[in-house]
């Protein structure tokens, strides 16, 4: 079995039996971050805790990515394999939105206001057959 | 001090192969010296902006090396915003009497790219596909839709009116009228927004002279002032290109801010506003630039945009050129662009896309990323 690997340090627990999206929370203004940051942005100060956000939330708005993006875009599809993907923000209660992949591309499935799961699959394979594991953000099923 | 524009000049805005940016920024800084009636070598400092195509104070090797202070500037998309309200305040503190603002620039073909770590985001960001501005406007205009009832058709209706308008100005890039049909039938780039409803990186040249109020009359006889210039970048909560997250609690962007500075300082209201440029990065942006600058309420440009109100003809007319849409978009010239538009305007010479009725006020408006507004107020 291959060796999966998060797409970047510190974004959600991993490896985890339940992973979570990670943020930082100001403890003097109450204000939450994504990804984790070490000052706060509404008040500037800088003593934070980092807390797991929910894993189930509302989708704010979408769009559908039609094209492969150019450089720094790094997935395994070429021009000729790429497949268009959604992108939304997804309203957590009581932490933020958080902008991610969705796992479904059909305009016609997605809609404001339906709830969303955050999942995390594979997104590509490095050279060293890692499994990159990313965020992704999947209709309640 | 109040500060006037003496002097306009432009290099015509799409592909021009035999010119680098910087000699397209020569071409309209020559024109606008000769519009003044003034010399480079009496001109006491300059602010201009490039973002693709050198150093923007590399025309003095182009103009000549007469040893006034020329301070790059750089600013995204409010580049040329941002060149021009430090202009206004070198005049408008009595430190100089007359200066020069340019932008100029050359992108290749195809989308922005942005480097996530520049922006202090992480390179996740952009491997996994999210490091596009397209996709910021497309789920702005989505949620917009959502909540105040703009129609696909409407979408489509700003940018056959930005290719019309283009059909009327000389110096625009795309001069040919496109169909509704044809618009909302081009591919799909990211929904609800379709190829024809962006703008597209471009090249072109803009240069403006400034002088002090009171010594306008020495170089033209029609002076255009600039009643208020105003700059803000984002607070906390507002919803901006490339944010990872954003707060729970919304509050209004850069771009309301800045207009209602502006208004504040010039004294004057939207309404009493007879033409205005509006940052139309695509289709969405000019929909919803016409609410946060104050020219209507939300979900009123459905109304409006169907009855042809910002057309040259109408009621509000925006993005008279042709805007960034029918112009596309050099970084560094773009905003520069909107003011050059509303000279011409307001001195009844724009020709075929010259609004109706002496126009006495103008209003320009460009906004960038990461969350960046710039507006100017111009009276005649
Ligand atoms: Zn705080």
């Amino acid at each position: 079995m291959s060796n999966q690997v998060p797409i970047a340090e510190g974004l959600f627990t991993w490896p985890s039996a339940k992973p979570a999206l990670l943020a930082s929370r100001c403890r003097k203004c109450g204000i939450a971050a994504f990804p984790v940051a070490s000052s706060c942005m509404a008040c500037s100060g800088q003593d934070v805790e980092i807390e797991e956000l929910p894993s189930r939330g509302t989708l704010w708005t979408w769009t559908v990515q039609q094209f492969m993006p150019k450089n720094p875009y790094r997935s395994d599809e070429t021009p000729e394999t790429f497949i268009p993907y959604g992108v939304g923000y997804l309203e957590l209660p009581g932490g933020v939105r958080v902008e991610g992949r969705l796992t479904e591309n059909d305009p016609q499935k997605l809609q404001i206001g339906m709830k969303m799961d955050v999942v995390f699959e594979p997104y590509r394979t490095e050279d060293n057959g890692d499994e990159v594991i990313n965020f992704f953000f999947r209709p309640v099923q | 001090m109040d500060v006037a524009i003496v002097g306009i000049g432009i290099h015509p805005f799409g592909r021009t192969p035999a010119r680098s940016g910087l000699q397209q920024g020569a071409y309209a800084a020559r024109l606008a010296l000769q519009d003044a009636g003034i010399e480079w070598r009496d001109i006491q400092f300059a602010f201009g902006g490039s973002a693709s195509a050198g150093s923007a104070d590399a025309l003095v090797n182009e103009l000549g090396l007469t040893g006034i202070p020329f301070i790059n500037v750089a600013n995204g998309c409010a580049t040329g915003g941002s060149s021009l309200i430090s202009a206004y305040n070198a005049i408008k503190s009595g430190e100089y009497d007359v200066g020069m603002v340019t932008g100029f620039d050359k992108h290749d073909r195809g989308a922005f790219n942005a480097d996530p770590e520049e922006l202090g985001i992480g390179q996740w960001y952009g491997e996994v596909g999210m490091m596009m501005t397209t996709q910021f406007f497309a789920m702005k205009i989505q949620k917009y839709m959502h909540d105040h009832a703009i129609s696909h058709d409407t979408l489509a209706k700003v940018s056959e009116k930005a290719f019309i308008n283009g059909s009327k100005n000389p110096n625009a890039w795309r001069t040919e009228p496109i169909s509704v049909d044809e618009i909302i039938n081009s591919t799909m780039v990211n929904d609800p927004l379709t190829k024809f409803m962006f703008c597209s990186p471009a090249e072109g040249g803009v240069a403006l002279i400034l002088c002090r109020a009171d010594h306008a009359k020495r170089y033209t006889d029609t002076p255009v002032y600039l009643k208020g210039a105003t700059m803000k970048s984002r607070r906390f909560g507002s919803f901006e290109v490339f944010s990872p997250s954003q707060a729970l609690q919304q509050v209004d962007g850069p771009t309301v801010d800045a207009s209602k500075a502006a208004f504040e300082m010039a004294g004057v209201g939207p309404k009493d506003m007879d033409v205005m440029q509006l940052q139309d990065t695509e289709v969405g942006a000019e929909i919803m630039h016409m609410s946060e600058n104050g020219f209507c309420e939300d979900g009123e440009q459905e109304a409006l945009i169907q009855q042809g109100a910002t057309h040259i003809g109408g009621s509000m007319p925006v993005n008279t050129d042709g805007g960034c849409l029918a112009n596309g978009e050099p970084i560094g010239a773009s905003g520069l662009r909107q003011v050059y538009e509303n000279v011409l305007q307001l001195r009844g010479q724009a020709g075929d896309h010259q609004v109706p009725h002496d126009p006495k006020l103008a209003y320009t408006h460009v906004y960038g990323a990461p969350g960046i507004s710039a507006i100017t107020i111009l009276q005649r």
